[in-house]
């Protein structure tokens, strides 16, 4: 359970919330006592009980395959908090699953229904910048500022650390941007103040068409105030550097100069793009993303729909890039059955793999002391 | 109160516009002599009330004022609690219960933990929501606080959640313990006056983003115009320059016209820009006083 996915959507107009789940058997008696919701601690009671038509999963991702497996198998339609899930041929799995059950798909990667992010990917398709180059994607935030912390997201095998929850945003919004790379070189995954996880990523991605990519990322910034993401990406005919406030757009003269816009300099402010919500809690791209979810639910849009953003098939392609950046700071092979653009051959041939979470951790240890 | 309010967006490194903008004013206000200059001006240019978060540095602020009553005979404060990063970090951080370990006042430690203990073995908020209240209050000791206001981050997450009884715990709280009025800062104002109207709260201070462009008024324009006709509470209006998306003239000639909007909430960071509202608020307002 996420409290503010639950308060998001119990405000929202279309929506019933029938039920919630949550192993914090304390916080669901308090929310019953005051609130009147219906709880439960077992979730595949809840599936099978409370007559549903979607789910909304918010857990540490270590659970997610297989909570959405099961209402995948229910046929109900399913909202999964990123990353999809800590494995990417788990979660091309869950993307043929859903297929197969016609169900709505969708991943929070909420970064996608912010406006400023959103004007940046219209700007690229347009072809306002030319043919783009480079991107600079970049995350930083105060999440782990101590060697101690207690929760899920210190341990990487419940899908905790820097890269699965946090850089997973800025990788998802890369893809976004210029697809899948073809390979990955540099990855560096350091620790500063946890064990189990790293807490800085970087790396360099590389992309059909000579185009290529660095990667920065680091939760452990007490500078800033809280997660900022920036993209700064380089074209031909320009340059675009957005972050969630604002977009500010270098043109040159020979640019194809969109509407409303000039050669030379431009900015566009989130306080112009931004629509209007039903609710507001944290900010617009969550109520956003919810409301594409219940709408595309309530009119059974099928996965092949056009216009639905984040659906499990695109958000599997970060799952997988993140096994790319894994495997290289490992310095093990890509797989070179990965399959970046669609479902791999689920026909067993692909076991689920175990990370080499202690390889990784020494290596990391090894190069910060060097 | 006043017509014209003071806050502390500025200081504190928030901008809804700009990253840039919100780290050089970070950057600038990290000194507390920087913070006091500008309050100094507003304070001078007629403004008594300072409108702030809870935030640990406010209370250098606090300090400052009660240290000088001769320099700051009528200086408010309106608390907005809690400043919720320092809440979502520790979440993050040591789960929601160590988040609330964290925060519980160091004075009276038995006593509150009796209070917070009982409740958290009945399932009761009362105690949960006063201990916190009480623990955010504690820089404000011995300062004017006439009005204290919860933030809208955890207004609004209540509001969605439908726990409405968590709002009379903290009318009848900040009523009884600090002799203040509650207010309520909210993204969501025609439903959060429809959920305390439903538990019966009069006439409420609701502080909210109130603008032109229809900037982060959540359900749109059209609802909130509604509310500001017809609806009985206390209207004080945020972001009216969107963040500077609007024009100063402009904007505040905008909320004129709106009527029913008692008091107006707004951040600077020179006395140029502090002098140049007032004097457009004065103008516009006029006969009627700023502070």
């Amino acid at each position: 359970m996420g409290l503010s996915h639950l308060a998001m959507l119990r405000a929202h107009p279309e929506v019933e919330v029938a039920a919630v789940c949550d192993s914090a058997k304390y916080i669901l008696d308090v929310l019953e006592k005051y609130t009147g919701l219906r709880t439960y601690t077992d979730y595949e009671l809840m599936l099978d009980e409370a007559s549903l038509d979607a789910v909304i999963i918010a857990t540490p991702t270590g659970t997610h395959f297989k909570m959405v497996e099961q209402a995948i198998r229910r046929r109900l339609h399913v909202f999964c908090e990123k990353p999809l899930t800590l494995n990417p041929y788990d979660s091309w799995a869950l993307v043929a699953l859903s297929k197969e059950y016609g169900v709505v798909s969708q991943v929070g990667y909420h970064n996608r229904f912010v406006a400023a992010f959103g004007e940046a990917k219209n700007l690229l398709d347009f072809e306002a910048i030319g043919r783009p180059t480079h991107i600079l994607a970049e995350s930083y935030g105060p999440v782990v500022l101590q060697a101690k912390g207690a929760t899920w997201r210190h341990r990487r095998e419940s899908g905790g650390g820097c890269l699965y929850d946090y850089a997973a945003h800025t990788i998802d919004l890369i893809s976004w941007y210029f697809g899948p790379p073809v390979s990955v070189a540099g990855t560096f995954c350091g620790h500063i103040f946890s064990e189990n996880t790293e807490d800085e990523v970087y790396s360099t991605l590389h992309f059909e068409g000579g185009k290529s990519a660095q990667l920065s990322v680091n939760w452990s910034d007490e500078s800033y105030r809280k997660m900022t993401t920036k993209i700064t990406i380089w074209g031909t005919e320009g340059r675009i550097a957005v972050d969630r406030q604002e977009c500010q757009i270098y043109l040159r003269e020979t640019a194809k100069v969109p509407e409303g816009y000039e050669p030379g300099w431009n900015v566009r402010y989130t306080t112009d793009l931004t629509g209007p919500v039903w609710f507001y809690l944290r900010g617009e791209e969550y109520s956003a993303e919810l409301d594409q979810f219940v709408r595309s639910a309530a009119a059974g849009l099928g996965l092949s729909e056009t216009g639905h953003q984040n659906s499990f098939a695109s958000s599997a392609v970060a799952d997988s890039v993140i096994d790319m950046l894994i495997r290289d700071a490992d310095g093990s092979q890509t797989d070179p059955n990965l399959s970046l653009s669609g479902p791999l051959a689920m026909d067993g041939s692909h076991p689920r793999r175990k990370w080499p979470m202690g390889k990784l951790s020494r290596r990391s240890a090894d190069n910060r002391g060097n | 109160m006043d017509r014209l309010l003071f806050g502390d967006n500025q200081f504190f490194g928030v901008n809804h516009m700009s990253e840039e903008k919100a780290r050089s004013q970070a950057l600038r206000f990290q000194d507390i002599e920087a913070v006091m200059s500008v309050l100094d001006d507003a304070y001078d240019s007629g403004l008594r009330t300072f409108m702030c978060t809870t935030h640990e540095r406010v209370a250098g602020i606090t300090d400052r004022i009660r240290t000088d009553p001769a320099r700051y005979p009528n200086f408010v404060f309106y608390p907005c609690m809690p400043y919720a990063h320092k809440y979502a970090n520790a979440v993050t951080e040591v789960g929601m219960l160590g988040a609330l370990k964290r925060v519980l006042p160091e004075e009276g430690l038995i006593k509150a933990a009796l209070r917070g203990g009982k409740s958290l073995a009945r399932k009761d908020v009362d105690g949960i929501i006063t201990l916190l209240v009480d623990a955010e209050m504690k820089m404000f000791h011995g300062l004017q606080t006439p009005v204290i206001f919860l933030q809208n981050v955890v207004v609004d997450l209540l509001l969605g959640l439908g726990f409405d009884e968590a709002f009379r715990i903290f009318d009848q709280h900040v009523r009884k313990r600090y002799g203040a009025v509650p207010g309520f800062i909210t993204m969501n104002l025609p439903r959060l006056l429809d959920s305390l109207d439903g538990i019966g709260l009069e006439n409420p201070i609701i502080c909210s983003n109130i603008n032109k462009i229809g900037f982060r008024m959540a359900g749109g324009m059209p609802g909130y115009e509604q509310a500001l006709r017809e609806r009985q509470f206390r209207a004080i209006a945020m972001s009216v320059f969107a963040s500077g998306a609007i024009a100063p003239r402009e904007a505040l000639e905008w909320v004129r016209g709106q009527g029913n909007i008692e008091s107006i909430v707004f951040g600077a960071s020179s006395a140029a820009h502090i002098k140049s509202t007032v004097r457009l608020v004065k103008e516009l307002w006029n006969p009627e006083p700023v502070a």
